[in-house]
């Protein structure tokens, strides 16, 4: 610091910590209301404070979901299975994908090398999103619905991992491939023994970044599951919420919302250093 | 971009290359030219029978009324939600920069929303608004205010702004305190000693610096309204009341999956394809330009 203005530290406090505040109270008001019963939250205004209700909704939605016939009656535990299926698919499939991907393009020379290159790079700018009717046709027309493969592979498609390695590789210096070579290591061995090591903090970074995005999809798995035992816990979320109108179970619904933000969160709060560290370096 | 040092050999490296294209080809380049060709022909609802029209989709999707509605929200909306979010999060980060104890605190206290998806975030700010029992809408009500976002379209407006708002907030924080903290003190030090207050640092010294990491940041955000908040209009207000939140991705899903319109929704696609594509281009000469003063 500069200087020492005791006032102006004082007000950066405040301001942060009432940022903080802002941040942390819907998951406040969404974790009190998860702990009582369904009766305390029926007209306004509803408790700020847990009651004792936790153990009884968390073990019912995990174990028996909503029990409403309109709302499937998945049990969230389900869900929750298959969210961390396809987290981990997309976060392992898609670094394996693309580190192998940048590895040929950054370090070999073979006809075509930029064909590919675009190919590949040319998806940087289509999200899931735009095309998703031509897409579903296809993994409809390959018998891919209703599946894990089905659920991970199109969003595996995208290029932004292969780019961050490819970013990242080209920062690695020369005389270590030159090295290699002189010793007499071919291409394999270099990936494994050289690049594989150095490349274990953006590993890390990126495993982060792509498990909070597998996690997150919505659009993707909304079409993709019609089978109740596919469902990921983020299209849970709608049926839950959407029949709330009419069944107010309030309290349940808000336990599955917790349960739901629950493992990315833990996974950001861990891994924390690598993540922050990885993002801002390479997304720039 | 190329290496000195590399590897010979050709079937290596297509081995090596072969699942991503593979993937690629399948997911991306199969579909986006499937939705180019889908996007000027006519067909029916059961995929029968289809009939080559030109430009017919594109001219009926940019001249229908709610396309047009559609179109307008979205921009709103996603520059409402661009600005807001960089603003608060600037804020966060310049006070995070300024103080020494806590800062890593007030650091992992700030990042996690990022880990919290859109559809979630929705689910609780549409708690907290409930008309009949949220605590927010409770309050409002004493201060005279009746909100009901499930009538009235402003609120639900409203409510899916602030809805992504908060969700991309510790994004733009941890981008704006790296920003910050790449800045010199030097300079920093040197306007001090040239007797300038604090506000007028930031604005005259921090600012201009901070510029490329702006432009990357409303690049970024503009993009995660579009596309990445469905969810929350999905979950929550379901484009409605009254098409007040169809956001241009809502409206692609609903005409296309719903409405079963494919050359119609089609088009939507190719549109949306051009937006995204202008908005990478963007971002990626500021990327290989970054604004330097």
């Amino acid at each position: 610091m500069v200087e020492n203005r005791p006032l102006l530290t004082i007000i950066s406090h405040l301001v942060l910590l009432l940022g903080v505040g802002v941040l942390v109270f819907p998951i406040w008001v969404t974790f009190v209301a998860s702990t009582h019963t369904a009766a305390d939250l029926m007209s306004a205004p509803i408790p700020l404070w847990p009651g004792d209700q936790l153990w009884e909704n968390y073990s019912r939605v995990l174990s028996k979901g909503l029990d409403n016939p309109t709302a499937g009656g998945t049990p969230v535990a389900v869900m929750l299975k298959n969210s961390l299926i396809m987290a981990l698919g997309i976060a392992i499939g898609k670094i394996i994908v693309s580190f192998m991907a940048a590895f040929a393009i950054v370090y070999f020379r073979f006809p075509f090398r930029m064909v590919a290159f675009w190919m590949i790079f040319l998806t940087l700018m289509l999200p899931v999103e735009v095309r998703i009717l031509p897409t579903y046709k296809v993994v409809a027309d390959l018998g891919l619905l209703n599946s894990y493969l089905g659920l991970t592979l199109p969003i595996i498609a995208s290029a932004t991992a292969t780019f961050l390695f490819r970013q990242f590789f080209l920062t690695v210096p020369d005389e270590l491939a030159e090295a290699a070579r002189i010793d007499g290591a071919g291409p394999l061995r270099f990936m494994k023994d050289i690049l594989l090591p150095l490349s274990r903090t953006n590993i890390a970074a990126l495993f982060v970044i792509m498990f909070t995005f597998g996690w997150n999809q919505y659009l993707w798995p909304l079409l993709m599951t019609t089978d109740p035992s596919y469902l990921t816990v983020t299209i849970g979320i709608h049926q839950l919420i959407s029949v709330v109108d009419t069944d107010p179970q309030w309290p349940l619904v808000m336990a599955g919302v917790i349960l739901a933000m629950l493992p990315p969160v833990v996974v950001v709060l861990v891994m924390q250093r690598q993540f922050v560290k990885g993002l801002v370096e390479t997304e720039k | 971009m190329n290496k000195r040092a590399t590897f010979n050999g050709f079937w290596l490296p297509l081995l090596l290359l072969l699942p991503q294209l593979v993937i690629t080809i399948v997911f991306f380049i199969w579909p986006a030219s499937q939705a180019i060709y889908q996007s000027v022909l006519l067909e029916d609802a059961f995929g029968l029978s289809s009939q080559f029209v030109w430009l017919d989709n594109f001219k009926a999707v940019l001249t229908s009324s709610d396309y047009l509605e559609s179109i307008k929200f979205t921009v709103i909306f996603s520059l409402s939600v661009a600005f807001l979010a960089m603003s608060i999060s600037l804020l966060l980060a310049v006070m995070a920069d300024r103080i020494i104890r806590g800062a890593t605190a007030y650091k992992s206290l700030l990042v996690w929303p990022y880990a919290v998806a859109p559809v979630v975030a929705g689910a609780m700010w549409w708690f907290l608004f409930n008309p009949r029992i949220g605590i927010v809408a409770y309050y409002l009500q004493l201060f005279g205010y009746d909100w009901n976002h499930t009538i009235n379209g402003r609120d639900a407006q409203i409510l899916i702004v602030i809805a992504a708002v908060w969700k991309q907030i510790s994004y733009n924080f941890l981008f704006f305190l790296a920003g910050l903290q790449a800045i010199p003190r030097s300079l920093i030090e040197a306007a001090a000693i040239d007797g300038a207050s604090p506000f007028k640092r930031f604005w005259t010294v921090v600012f201009p610096l901070l510029s490329p990491t702006g432009f990357f940041l409303l690049v970024v955000n503009v993009v995660y309204a579009f596309f990445d908040t469905f969810g929350i209009v999905h979950a929550t207000t379901r484009g409605g009341p009254a098409r007040a939140t169809e956001i241009l991705v809502y409206k692609l899903y609903n005409d296309g999956f719903i409405g079963l319109d494919l050359g119609g929704s089609a088009a939507q696609s190719v549109v949306l394809m051009a937006i995204v594509m202008a908005l990478t281009v963007i971002q990626f000469r500021y990327i290989e330009r970054k604004v330097e003063y």
